[in-house]
């Protein structure tokens, strides 16, 4: 089936690799994605705070444009934040008139206007658990994750907020992801804290907030034992792999886990090379869990840290940033 | 939701707040029953819990609410929301705080509105957010003495390939500036 595809900011770059293993496992799962023309940053959670007009109306100039690109019909956002923003503003424009008018009166500004309603809004692992099923992917699976222990991470905003009729996940014990990991033949392991919030962007703004958030989940991700956390938004992805040294070194731990996306275990469970899938590009390497599947993985260079005290080697010549 | 006798002004605090809610009429039944902070991943480090703040509001406390990091530390996950038994709107109620509170410099620790402002900021002259220049204006302009605590963030970005050292702009960048703009005309006569 055809998509409009959404994918946010972070697809571009930070989250590179989750916009990479999603677009090389699509083909083979039959799901073709179209990204929607000059689409612009949906404001994530920053927009609203300053001035509610102008958010709802960044969003819908999405909407408005998907809306009029090639009939489609269903939009896809891979992003929890896109997902959430474009799914509240698509529902609220409809239940709130004067929301709809204030919305609509400031795209056409912009020639643009969106009817509320017109496209089904869909975060990306519901396409894939809704649409393609377990038995379509079980029917693909190569590569099984025997072995593979995996702690199966919601994060909050895809589960959480009931917009619109549907609602496609449980907003307090999710198990799509967890049947979905079962059927590439991975152990999931129980996960209370799986739809805890990972702190957002408090990491920016107050970081002891935000890492005793991510403590609790890398403490209860270790606890049950976890090879890997799977994830399905790029910020829950950038904050537990990104900022797990930092958390570590606050608090005196030693957390070593690695953090993939939902789309590259399934590319991996479907035999596609793992550098194919942005595989490698973690700060916490995942080569040692993908050993118990039988993956030997090249790594990107890992930050540049400390010179170790008994380290004779001479320094680089230039550019060498000491840790 | 009972119509709820009032004398009529439409001037008090808590009025105020509902109005420039969407679905805000609930706040008039809260509970009190705690349901919320119980929920809130950043409770502790809240100067009220949402309970607590409802509380305030209720009884006119407008500065003391509007000043309060509460607001400016819900992260918008939404537990509170779909766990509150009156279906009360209540991230949606932080949003309209903070935007209050922006509204009038009511805030005591600029940390969080000027880093929305950053953000924002990159979005309305370039139609996407960047994540390098984000970081850097922001903790150089906000803690230049801490800045080194973003060293190993930053720097490992750049070696595994992840932070972009150009922003990218949209095509239709005028078409959305001319929407912005007639959206803030909009909001500002509300
Ligand atoms: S919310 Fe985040 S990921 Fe989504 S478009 Fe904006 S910056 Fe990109
Ligand atoms: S868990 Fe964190 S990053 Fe993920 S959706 Fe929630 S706040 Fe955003
Ligand atoms: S959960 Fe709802 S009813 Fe209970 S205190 Fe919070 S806002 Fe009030
Ligand atoms: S939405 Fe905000 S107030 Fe509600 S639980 Fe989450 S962080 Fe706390």
């Amino acid at each position: 089936m055809k998509y409009g595809y959404y994918p946010g900011c972070s697809l571009g770059k930070s989250a590179k690799p989750y916009d990479d293993s999603t677009k090389a496992i699509a083909d083979q799962l039959g799901m073709s994605f179209e990204e929607i023309d000059d689409w612009n940053c949906c404001g994530a959670t920053e927009y609203f705070s300053l001035n509610k007009t102008a958010a709802y109306a960044l969003v819908a100039r999405n909407l408005a444009l998907a809306a009029k690109q090639d009939s489609l019909t269903d939009l896809v956002a891979p992003c929890s934040a896109c997902y959430l923003n474009l799914r509240k503003t698509d529902d609220y424009m409809g239940k709130y008139p004067k929301i709809g008018d204030l919305t609509n009166e400031s795209l056409a500004a912009g020639g643009l206007s969106y009817e509320p309603g017109s496209l089904r809004v869909r975060h990306l692992l519901d396409v894939v658990v809704e649409d393609i099923g377990f038995e379509s992917i079980s029917e693909k699976v190569t590569n099984p994750l025997t072995n593979l222990w995996v702690a199966p991470y919601y994060g909050c905003m895809v589960v959480r907020p009931e917009f619109g009729d549907t609602d496609p996940v449980d907003a307090e014990y999710p198990v799509t992801m967890d049947h979905l990991m079962e059927t590439l033949g991975a152990t999931v392991v129980d996960f209370p804290l799986k739809t805890h919030c990972c702190g957002g962007h408090m990491t920016q703004i107050s970081s002891d907030t935000a890492f005793e958030l991510i403590r609790q989940l890398l403490h209860n991700a270790d606890e049950s034992n976890a090879d890997v956390i799977v994830t399905i938004c790029p910020m829950c992805q950038l904050n537990l792999d990104a900022y797990q040294t930092q958390v570590n070194r606050h608090f005196g731990t030693n957390y070593k886990i690695p953090i993939l996306y939902f789309t590259q275990l399934i590319g991996l469970a479907m035999g596609i090379p793992a550098k194919k899938l942005g595989v490698g590009k973690e700060f916490v390497s995942a080569s040692a869990a993908l050993k118990k599947i039988g993956l030997e993985v090249e790594e990107e260079p890992a930050p540049a840290g400390k010179r170790k005290k008994d380290d004779k080697s001479l320094p680089m010549p230039s550019g060498r940033v000491e840790g | 939701m009972p119509e709820v006798p009032t004398n009529g002004s439409s001037s008090d605090f808590r009025t105020e707040v509902i109005n420039a809610t969407p679905g805000g009429e609930n706040l008039r039944i809260c509970l009190q029953c705690g349901t919320c902070g119980g929920s809130c991943p950043s409770g502790p480090d809240m100067d009220y819990s949402p309970r607590q703040l409802f509380a305030m509001i209720d009884a006119g406390f407008r500065d003391d609410v509007l000043k309060s990091n509460t607001p400016w530390y819900c992260v918008s996950c939404y537990y509170c929301t779909v766990r509150c038994p009156k279906e009360i709107p209540i991230t949606d109620i932080m949003y309209t705080l903070k935007q209050m509170a922006v509204k009038e410099h009511l805030y005591d620790d600029s940390d969080a509105p000027e880093w929305s402002e950053s953000f924002i900021g990159f979005v309305e002259t370039y139609g996407r957010s960047f994540e390098l220049g984000l970081a850097t204006r922001y903790h150089l302009t906000h803690s230049p003495l801490s800045k080194f605590s973003l060293g190993p963030f930053a720097i490992g970005m750049v070696t595994k390939n992840r932070l972009a050292f150009l922003p990218e702009r949209i095509e239709g960048i005028n078409q959305l500036k001319a929407i912005l703009e007639r959206a803030k005309q909009l909001e500002a006569e509300q």
